[in-house]
């Protein structure tokens, strides 16, 4: 298995090591606000493991996908809300 | 509608939910018997939360010599994949990271669904970049860089400190641990860690990988300030306030066990956690629990608990029962633990009116204070109605108002169309609330 993958958050190229998660790809693109809330405001991950849903991002067209369980993939189009 | 892809698996004899160390516990004394033995989780790997990236960045020998004899062992994981139902006694329905809906059938069940860090909301609690303590850790597990970035922990526990030297190996500079348990507390706990040989030598090496880090007792933050993310925090300590520039504030208050699939099947949960028996069985015949769902305790307490249930639910009850007095001491050190970090009356009021309480739904402090229970609250304000299902707010309305948690429905987690249109999980939906209106 290759060491690295490479995808794109909102239109950046970034490479991670293979196994890393689609939220630590989005934050090392420098992006800290991954959705807005109901009322407008930024928000970022908060738990790390798929409980608050506040990492939500859009996965390859699919929205409300939660950042930290999702294991990143060759190619993938990450679009945060933000 | 169209339906999901879905797959009935043939029955196991015992189905473990939670891939951290008390399910693979379990799961791993279960399979000693022969047994069909399966284990699903949420997360694309096993470990749970403390094993999590053991796999790719292996650091504790206990972690590699329980995959060790996981690997060994006829059970099957199931990764990916969220219980989300159950649509009789005996079947669970999980959605994988696909979408497909998997029927899981069962003889034995063990819930090892562990626990999630309790956040209490404090003016600027909500901005990026201010995370859980854990919540970091496992992001870092996960391949986030922290090198170089200024890092305040804060809250409550013994977490703490682990998450500490954790960011400090990987690179970042740990400014300061704010532990709000106070000093004299503390002090107790050390004397009470010294009948714990093994504990106390763990301290020992945390102290040792946190040397010149400052451990503040007495001390919380109270805001986080920031434009669109984190700029700095606001600390308190002894009635003195001062301001920290950081990259990321880690922020966490002990832990609340993950409940929900346990009050689904109807198992009784009191003060907090899974209530069991001497061999871990619920309320519910067959149904099993163990590790940090029915009360935290750290791991050690979770492994004995989980070898406990998985021997039970093989009928090795003899077994089960030498390894009563190994868990009666790991019980000992965690209620000493939990009277250590009990939480202070002065967070009550950390959150300002206008604060954030359920960040689902952007619901304050100040339209929560005006209601007597969370059911009213949740009715007129949406609160812990949003897409976490009050996972993060009720733990924190529970302290603030003392309001219990509500009984809890199917789904259990959002899930999408596909699975909720599942022919057999539509018919059990409609049992459900057809028996909650009556």
């Amino acid at each position: 298995m290759p060491d690295t993958v490479s995808l794109s958050v909102n239109g950046v190229a970034v490479t991670v090591s293979a196994g890393s998660m689609v939220s630590t790809a989005v934050l090392k693109t420098g992006v800290s606000s991954f959705r807005r809330s109901v009322t407008g405001e930024p928000r970022g991950p908060l738990c790390g493991m798929g409980i608050c849903f506040e990492c939500r991002v859009t996965i390859d067209g699919e929205a409300h996908c939660r950042s930290c369980q999702t294991v990143c993939r060759n190619g993938m189009d990450v679009r945060t809300d933000g | 509608m169209a339906e999901a892809m879905s797959s009935r698996r043939p029955a196991s004899d015992v189905l473990v939910v939670g891939a951290g160390p008390a399910g693979l516990a379990a799961a791993y004394r279960a399979a000693e018997s022969r047994l069909r033995v399966v284990v699903v989780d949420d997360n694309p790997d096993a470990g749970g939360q403390i094993w999590r990236g053991e796999q790719r960045e292996p650091r504790s020998r206990e972690a590699q010599e329980w995959f060790h004899r996981i690997r060994r062992a006829e059970i099957e994981l199931i990764a990916g994949a969220r219980v989300y139902q159950q649509i009789e006694p005996g079947t669970l329905l999980a959605e994988t990271s696909h979408g497909d809906v998997l029927e899981l059938g069962f003889e034995n069940l063990i819930l090892a669904t562990g626990a999630r860090e309790r956040f209490l909301p404090f003016p600027g609690w909500t901005l990026p970049n201010v995370m859980g303590a854990g919540g970091l850790q496992a992001l870092v597990k996960n391949g986030l860089p922290v090198d170089g970035k200024k890092i305040v922990v804060a809250g409550s526990g013994p977490l703490l400190l682990a998450v500490a030297s954790y960011l400090r190996a990987h690179g970042a500079e740990v400014l300061l641990i704010a532990e709000q348990a106070a000093a004299l507390r503390l002090a107790r706990f050390g004397i009470g860690l010294a009948r714990h040989g093994g504990k106390t030598s763990q301290v020992f090496a945390l102290r040792r990988e946190l040397k010149g880090v400052q451990y503040l007792t007495d001390c919380w933050v109270v805001a986080a300030h920031g434009d669109e993310k984190l700029e700095r925090v606001t600390l308190r300590r002894a009635g003195k306030r001062w301001e920290v520039s950081c990259d990321y504030l880690a922020c966490g208050f002990h832990l609340v066990p993950n409940l929900e699939l346990a009050e689904l099947l109807g198992c009784e949960v009191a003060g907090g956690a899974v209530s069991v028996d001497e061999f871990q069985q619920t309320t519910v015949p067959q149904v099993y629990s163990a590790g940090e769902s029915t009360g935290i305790g750290g791991l050690e307490l979770s492994l004995v608990e989980g070898e406990i249930a998985g021997l039970a639910a093989a009928g090795k009850l003899e077994d089960a029962r030498r390894l009563f007095p190994q868990r009666a001491k790991q019980r000992r050190f965690a209620d000493l633990l939990n009277r250590t970090f009990a939480l202070r009356d002065e967070l009550k009021t950390l959150a300002a009116p206008e604060t954030i309480v359920c960040r689902c739904e952007d619901v304050v402090f100040d339209r929560l204070r005006a209601h007597s229970s969370w059911r009213t609250a949740k009715l007129q304000t949406r609160c812990g109605m949003g897409p976490c299902q009050g996972r993060i707010c009720g733990s924190a309305v529970e302290f603030l108002f003392d309001w219990k948690a509500e009984s809890v429905r199917p789904p259990i987690l959002p899930v999408r169309v596909e699975s909720l249109s599942h022919k057999k999980a539509q018919e059990s939906q409609t049992r459900t609330n057809l028996r909650s209106e009556i």
